[in-house]
C-alpha cells in the first residue's frame, strides 16, 4: 500500500441558507483555501473527485457547473460521486493506490435550502415499496430511534445528552451553524417534533461544503509539516429494507471499522451521526474506549451540509493531526437513511 | 484554512423551479407479483434462504444474495414493530392528516413493511399494536393499493 495523507482541509461557514450564492460561488472560496493551504494550483493535482447530488441542486449534471470553481481548462482528470465526499476521497485514495496519481483534490458540497429537504430525502428510497409513500426523513429516522428506545438501547435523556454535548462542543468550531445548547432537562421539556424525536434530536438543515488535498509519500511530506496519514479506510453497507434490518445496531459500521484497522487507542473520533440516537450506534460499532474525545467539532448536529458532513468528519480529524493537537484519530461517514452505509478511516501523524 | 464567503444579500432574485421525473418502471417477477397481488387485495412475501418470509418480497436473499422465487401469501393484519409520528403532512403521503409512519410485520411474515397508520394521535399508537389493511377503493397494482393501516379495535 502507498502511504497517502490528507495535507490540507478547508470548509465553509455552514449556515441555514446561502441564498445569495449559487453552488459554484459557495464552493469556490473553499476550493481556493484548500489549495492555498499547500501553496498548490490545480495544475499540481493529478486527480480531482467531487461529491454532490443533483436532487439537491435541482439540476442534471450539476457537478459539471461546479468544476468552473476548480478550473477545468486545460483539461483535468476528474470524477464525481453522487455521494458524500468521504466516498469521493475513497475513490481518490484508490486512484493514488493504483499509481495513476500522486496528488488528488477532493471536495463536496450542497445547498439544501432551495428545496424541502425532508421531502427530497425520500427520493433516496426504493421506488416501489417506500418511495410512493413519500416518508419524510425525520419520521423515517424516528423509526430507528423508537426501535432503540423500545429495546432499551437508548433513552430520551441519553439522546438529549448527545445533543447537548455536541452543540456545546461546537462553541469551539468557527464553522458550526448551531452553537450552544440549553440544559438536558430543558431539552427534555420541549415538545415532540416527530415523536419520538424532538427538534434537538435532529440535525440542522445546512448549506456548505468542504475541500481536501491528498498526497502520497514524499509529496505529502513536502506539502505538510505534519501530514495526516490514512492508515486504514473501508466502507460497508447494510440491507436497504428497514423492516428487514435490526435497527438497534449498525453491523456495517463494525465491519468497516474492523477492515479499516480500528483498534488500540485514539485521541479523537469524529462520527457522522445526523440524529442523536445514531451516535451511540456508531460508537458501539467502532468499539471505542471511553477516553476518546468524540466530536470536538460538534458533529453533524452542529452543521449538516448534505454530501459534505461525512468528509468534514475526516477533515476535522486530519486538521487536529496536522496542528499537532492529536496523534491518532478515527473518522466515520454515513450515507443513506438510518446509517445504512458507513465509511471508517483511521488517520495518524508521524512519518 | 479560513474562508471568506461573505456576500451581499440585498435584492435577491428568486424564481420557482419544479422538476418532475415521469417514469414507467417495470417491476420484474418478484415486485411484479407483489403489486399484482395487491390489486387483488392479497399480500405476498417471499421465502428467504433461511426459511424466513420476507415481506415486502426481495429478489435476492438479504443475507446470502441467493436468488429467491418462492412467493408466500401472508396476512392482511399485523403488528407494529416500530413507528413515529408525522405531525407535518407532506404532499404525496398516503394520509393527508397527521398519522403514524410505521414498520408493520404482517401475520405470517418475518420482516416488517413500511407504511402508514391512520390514528387520532401519537398516544393511540404503540409498538406491538395490532393493525389491519385499509384497501384503496381503486387498486392499480402499487404499494398505495394499501390506502393505510388502521388500528384493530377501531381507534381510528
Amino acid at each position: 500500500m502507498r502511504d497517502v495523507a490528507i495535507v490540507s482541509v478547508a470548509q465553509s461557514h455552514h449556515r441555514r441558507s446561502a441564498e445569495e450564492l449559487n453552488e459554484v460561488e459557495m464552493i469556490q472560496p473553499v476550493i481556493r483555501a484548500a489549495l492555498d493551504g499547500v501553496g498548490a494550483s490545480i495544475s499540481d493535482i493529478d486527480f480531482t473527485c467531487s461529491g454532490s447530488s443533483d436532487y439537491l441542486a435541482g439540476q442534471a449534471f450539476s457537478f459539471v457547473m461546479t468544476l468552473d470553481a476548480v478550473g477545468a481548462w486545460p483539461p483535468i482528470v476528474e470524477s464525481h460521486v453522487e455521494m458524500d465526499g468521504a466516498w469521493a476521497l475513497y475513490e481518490a485514495w484508490l486512484k493514488i493506490q493504483t499509481g495513476a496519481a500522486d496528488t488528488a483534490f477532493v471536495y463536496s458540497y450542497s445547498k439544501a435550502s432551495p428545496g424541502d429537504l425532508p421531502r427530497v430525502m425520500s427520493r433516496m428510497l426504493d421506488p416501489y415499496y417506500a418511495g410512493p409513500l413519500w416518508p419524510d426523513s425525520v419520521a423515517y429516522a424516528g423509526l430507528q430511534a423508537r426501535a432503540m428506545l423500545d429495546a432499551g438501547v437508548t433513552t430520551e435523556r441519553r439522546m438529549a445528552e448527545v445533543a447537548h454535548r455536541n452543540r456545546e462542543a461546537a462553541r469551539n468550531n468557527p464553522n458550526a451553524q448551531v452553537v450552544g445548547s440549553p440544559s438536558v432537562d430543558e431539552l427534555l421539556a420541549t415538545p415532540m417534533l416527530s415523536d419520538p424525536l424532538r427538534v434537538h434530536d435532529c440535525p440542522p438543515i445546512s448549506d456548505g461544503g468542504v475541500a481536501v488535498v491528498l498526497a502520497a509519500g514524499d509529496r505529502a511530506r513536502d506539502w505538510a509539516e505534519r501530514p495526516a496519514w490514512i492508515r486504514g479506510i473501508d466502507h460497508r453497507i447494510d440491507g436497504h429494507q428497514p423492516g428487514a434490518r435490526d435497527l438497534t445496531s449498525a453491523p456495517s459500521v463494525a465491519l468497516a471499522a474492523q477492515r479499516a484497522g480500528v483498534d488500540g487507542s485514539f485521541d479523537v473520533a469524529e462520527v457522522h451521526a445526523p440524529f442523536t440516537h445514531q451516535e451511540q450506534l456508531v460508537l458501539d460499532g467502532l468499539g471505542l474506549g471511553d477516553d476518546v474525545d468524540v466530536n470536538p467539532s460538534g458533529g453533524a448536529l452542529a452543521a449538516n451540509p448534505m454530501m459534505a458532513a461525512g468528509l468534514i468528519r475526516l477533515g476535522e480529524v486530519a486538521t487536529r493531526i496536522m496542528d499537532g493537537s492529536a496523534g491518532r484519530g478515527v473518522a466515520h461517514a454515513t450515507a443513506g437513511h438510518l446509517l445504512q452505509q458507513n465509511l471508517v478511516c483511521v488517520l495518524e501523524g508521524g512519518d | 484554512m479560513a474562508v471568506d464567503d461573505s456576500a451581499g444579500g440585498e435584492g435577491l432574485l428568486r424564481a420557482p423551479l419544479v422538476i418532475e421525473y415521469p417514469f414507467n418502471r417495470t417491476t420484474g417477477p418478484v415486485v411484479g407479483a407483489f403489486v399484482t397481488a395487491l390489486r387483488d387485495r392479497r399480500v405476498l412475501g417471499i421465502r428467504g434462504a433461511d426459511g424466513r418470509v420476507v415481506c415486502p418480497p426481495v429478489e435476492y436473499d438479504p443475507q446470502t444474495g441467493a436468488p429467491l422465487d418462492e412467493m408466500v401469501e401472508v396476512g392482511t393484519s399485523g403488528t407494529i414493530t416500530s413507528w413515529s409520528w408525522v405531525s407535518q403532512v407532506r404532499e404525496g403521503q398516503p394520509l393527508q392528516t397527521p398519522h403514524a409512519l410505521a414498520l408493520i410485520q404482517l401475520d405470517g411474515a418475518d420482516t416488517a413493511m413500511l407504511h402508514v397508520v391512520d390514528a387520532p394521535g401519537p398516544e393511540s399508537v404503540s409498538t406491538g399494536a395490532r393493525v389491519r389493511i385499509r384497501w384503496s377503493d381503486e387498486p392499480t397494482g402499487a404499494i398505495t393499493d394499501i390506502a393505510c393501516f388502521e388500528l384493530d379495535g377501531g381507534a381510528s
